[in-house]
């Protein structure tokens, strides 16, 4: 989960990190305003969090007026159908280096992992276009920081001397609260040293791990982090805000995450990675889905009859398909109850809605009766998911 | 021959009493596995289905051979109950447990190298081997895991549960068998890699050919080109990336925590073309994989 830079900086701010003066205002006069007590040159940045925004969500100027009309233009940015967050006025710093720093959690050694560049940028890019320009040191998520892990990777960037010890209680700074607060990522993108020696942290990016947003409560309740926002990277539609109330609801099995997109042919399929693998399929074979969901842990019927009332309500859905990887836990029975209830009590016919029913695995015979009642086929297992899909495409023309 | 399990291997079951590890615990059972004992902090003389339950781990390998865990606790409790499995000396955990921080994840896989134990998972359903031994939540009741899994020469290693067994069952259909199937996990940060794993089914005489299912997010599949590419090989490999659609959605998730689209490695475009470069076979369709196994296996 994606955090504000502004809420990025508190946390930083807070664990004593050197950083540029800054304020957050929400309107333009107030940028103006932040930019004359700020008395030199100002970088303003949207407060935003959809992916593709860099460049869009940046803007520098020289004097007050010149904030207040970048500001003006900033708060109009589309931040994935939200309005920006307010708008960060920071002091543009005169440095005379520039560094970065990255942690993360590396998959293949199964450690966290600090990179550190002698150069502005995302590590995650500058690895394709500057790869030696990179020092990497892994640490441990087992036992506590040690700072000379920090100071090894100063060294590795050549610093001596107080820019050594300045860089090294950064980083151990740094990967301290990393690790303290559940952060997946922690980009600092912009290091700056002044012209005095010190180091300011100018541009921050971090993300949360999204499994330790309840144990992090006290954290984000600092930081005014709402608890139903999840930080998409656009704004819940209505159809994924019903779909989200459905999963809540009832807790017997799954059947989100829920998304929507465009297309027309309603999904109701699982499960997590099967559900991946259809929307794929659907697509390959020039079908255009409606939406995703993700039906697992063996849903009762009543969730997945009101998921199929759900996805066949969506404007422009005239038929769903009903499919999943071979199942073990999720009983194909009761999905098929579910789905044809749904489809009844909206006034259809199973079999006029139904583009093809394929969830083989547990319960299988009774969902094959069930479906011939209707007179729908059920595809068993061998029917692939490739061929399920694409029959599912053809039929829906 | 087989993969990390054995017809005499012998494994306990944490948090026993559980509604999920009830019902594994008696299709393990059935299957045919060896559960000799569960743990189930403050139920401790019990019984689940013939098999003793106790409090504690040393409880049960002070007295027998124990060679692996199957970890089901409730989330808070999940590394407490792999540290006490490492510390009894049980080599082999696999953590089914959903929704571990990557922090505590990347803490008990530390632990398990200094201890010499291999983690599999978390969030995973674990192993199978064929009519000798299923080892987790793999492949649901024992009747439906007969079906979809029969003895054969294809590997499997999978970040999602449910598509080994759809994968597996495929390759049953085909004819071809599995010979061992490993449900890895979708967590971003997972005790056993398919590069950690892929060694061993180099070592298995039964494998032939390792089928690979993965999803966009995380490095593995660039680990696993790696490894291809570094070592020569004897087992072609065939590749399946899920989640094609995510690559025009940045920073959406879907299915496992894992599953998402921030950095370039991520995504399931250049996790096809790591993996291509380095001579494993991409299928475009899910149902094309055991049709491609038979061509490089020349069968």
């Amino acid at each position: 989960m994606r955090f504000y830079e502004f809420e990025a900086k508190q946390l930083l701010e807070k664990h004593r990190m050197p950083l540029v003066e800054s304020r957050l205002v929400q309107t333009a006069e107030q940028a103006a305003k932040a930019a004359s007590d700020i008395d030199g040159p100002v970088i303003l940045k949207a407060q935003a969090i959809a992916p593709g925004l860099a460049a869009a969500s940046v803007r520098e100027a020289s004097d007050a007026e010149g904030a207040r009309t970048a500001a003006a233009a900033l708060l109009g940015v589309d931040d994935g159908g939200r309005k920006p967050k307010g708008i960060l006025v920071e002091a543009r710093p005169a440095g005379e280096a520039v560094y970065s720093l990255s942690f993360t959690y590396d998959g293949t050694s199964k450690r966290p992992v600090v990179a550190a560049a002698d150069m502005a940028g995302k590590i995650d890019d500058l690895g394709d276009s500057h790869p030696d320009r990179i020092v990497r040191r892994h640490f441990s998520a087992l036992y506590p920081f040690s700072d000379y892990i920090a100071k090894e990777l100063a060294r590795s960037l050549d610093l001596g001397g107080n820019d050594l010890k300045r860089m090294t209680r950064i980083v151990a700074g740094l990967a301290r609260l990393f690790l303290k607060y559940d952060l997946a990522d922690l980009d600092i993108t912009s290091l700056v040293k002044l012209g005095d020696g010190k180091f300011v942290v100018l541009d921050v990016e971090a993300d949360l791990e999204i499994e330790a947003r309840n144990r992090q409560r006290p954290m984000l309740d600092e930081l005014g982090f709402a608890k139903e926002d999840l930080r998409q990277v656009r704004e819940p539609t209505a159809f994924e805000l019903e779909g989200a109330k459905i999963d809540e609801e009832d807790i017997r099995g799954i059947i989100s995450p829920i998304a929507e997109f465009d297309g027309n042919i309603g999904l109701v399929i699982g499960a997590g990675g099967g559900s991946l693998t259809l929307t794929d399929a659907v697509r390959k074979h020039g079908g255009r889905p409606a939406n995703y969901a993700a039906i697992g842990g063996n849903p009762s019927v009543d969730k997945a009859r009101r998921l199929t009332k759900l996805v066949l309500s969506k404007p422009g859905v005239e038929k769903i398909a009903v499919m999943s990887n071979v199942v073990s836990n999720t009983r194909a029975d009761l999905v098929a109850r579910g789905v044809i209830k749904g489809i009844t009590e909206l006034g259809f016919e199973p079999a006029d809605k139904i583009l093809i029913f394929r969830v083989p695995g547990a319960w299988e015979a009774d969902a094959a009766k069930i479906l011939e009642k209707y007179g729908i086929e059920y595809c068993d297992r061998t029917v692939s998911i490739s061929e399920a899909a694409r029959r599912a495409v053809e039929k829906v023309g | 021959m087989a993969v990390i399990v054995h017809e005499d291997f012998q494994f306990i079951v944490q948090g026993i009493t559980g509604r999920e590890a009830l019902n594994f615990t008696r299709e393990c059972l059935q299957y045919g596995s060896k559960i000799i004992g569960g743990v189930t902090p403050g139920k401790g003389g019990r019984e689940v289905y013939g098999v003793p339950v106790y409090d504690t781990v040393r409880e049960i390998t002070a007295k027998q051979r124990v060679d692996g865990t199957v970890i089901t606790v409730p989330l808070a409790f999940a590394p407490d109950a792999a540290y006490e499995a490492i510390d009894a000396g049980i080599k082999e955990v696999i953590i089914i447990t959903e929704g571990i921080p990557r922090k505590d994840a990347s803490a008990v896989v530390e632990y398990a190298e200094l201890h010499g134990a291999r983690v599999i998972g978390p969030n995973c359903l674990g192993i199978i081997v064929p009519d000798v031994c299923r080892f987790g939540s793999l492949g649901g009741p024992a009747v439906d895991c007969r079906k979809a899994f029969k003895p054969g020469v294809v590997g499997v290693m999978s970040r999602s549960g449910g598509m080994t067994t759809e994968i597996c069952n495929a390759l049953t259909l085909s004819g071809l068998g599995v010979s061992t199937a490993i449900s890895i996990g979708g967590d971003p940060v997972i005790g056993s890699t398919y590069a950690d794993l892929i060694p061993l089914f180099e070592a298995d005489e039964d494998t032939k050919a390792v089928v690979v299912y993965s999803e966009p997010g995380g490095t593995a599949e660039a680990e696993l080109a790696r490894w291809t590419q570094e070592h020569k090989s004897r087992l072609p490999i065939v590749a399946f990336v899920a989640g094609r659609f995510m690559d025009e959605m940045p920073g959406m998730s879907f299915g496992h925590a894992g599953t998402v689209v921030n950095k370039k490695v991520d995504s399931p475009a250049d996790k096809m073309r790591r993996m291509r470069e380095a001579g494993i076979s991409v299928a475009e369709e899910i149902g094309d994989i055991p049709d491609l196994v038979r061509e490089r296996i020349g069968n």
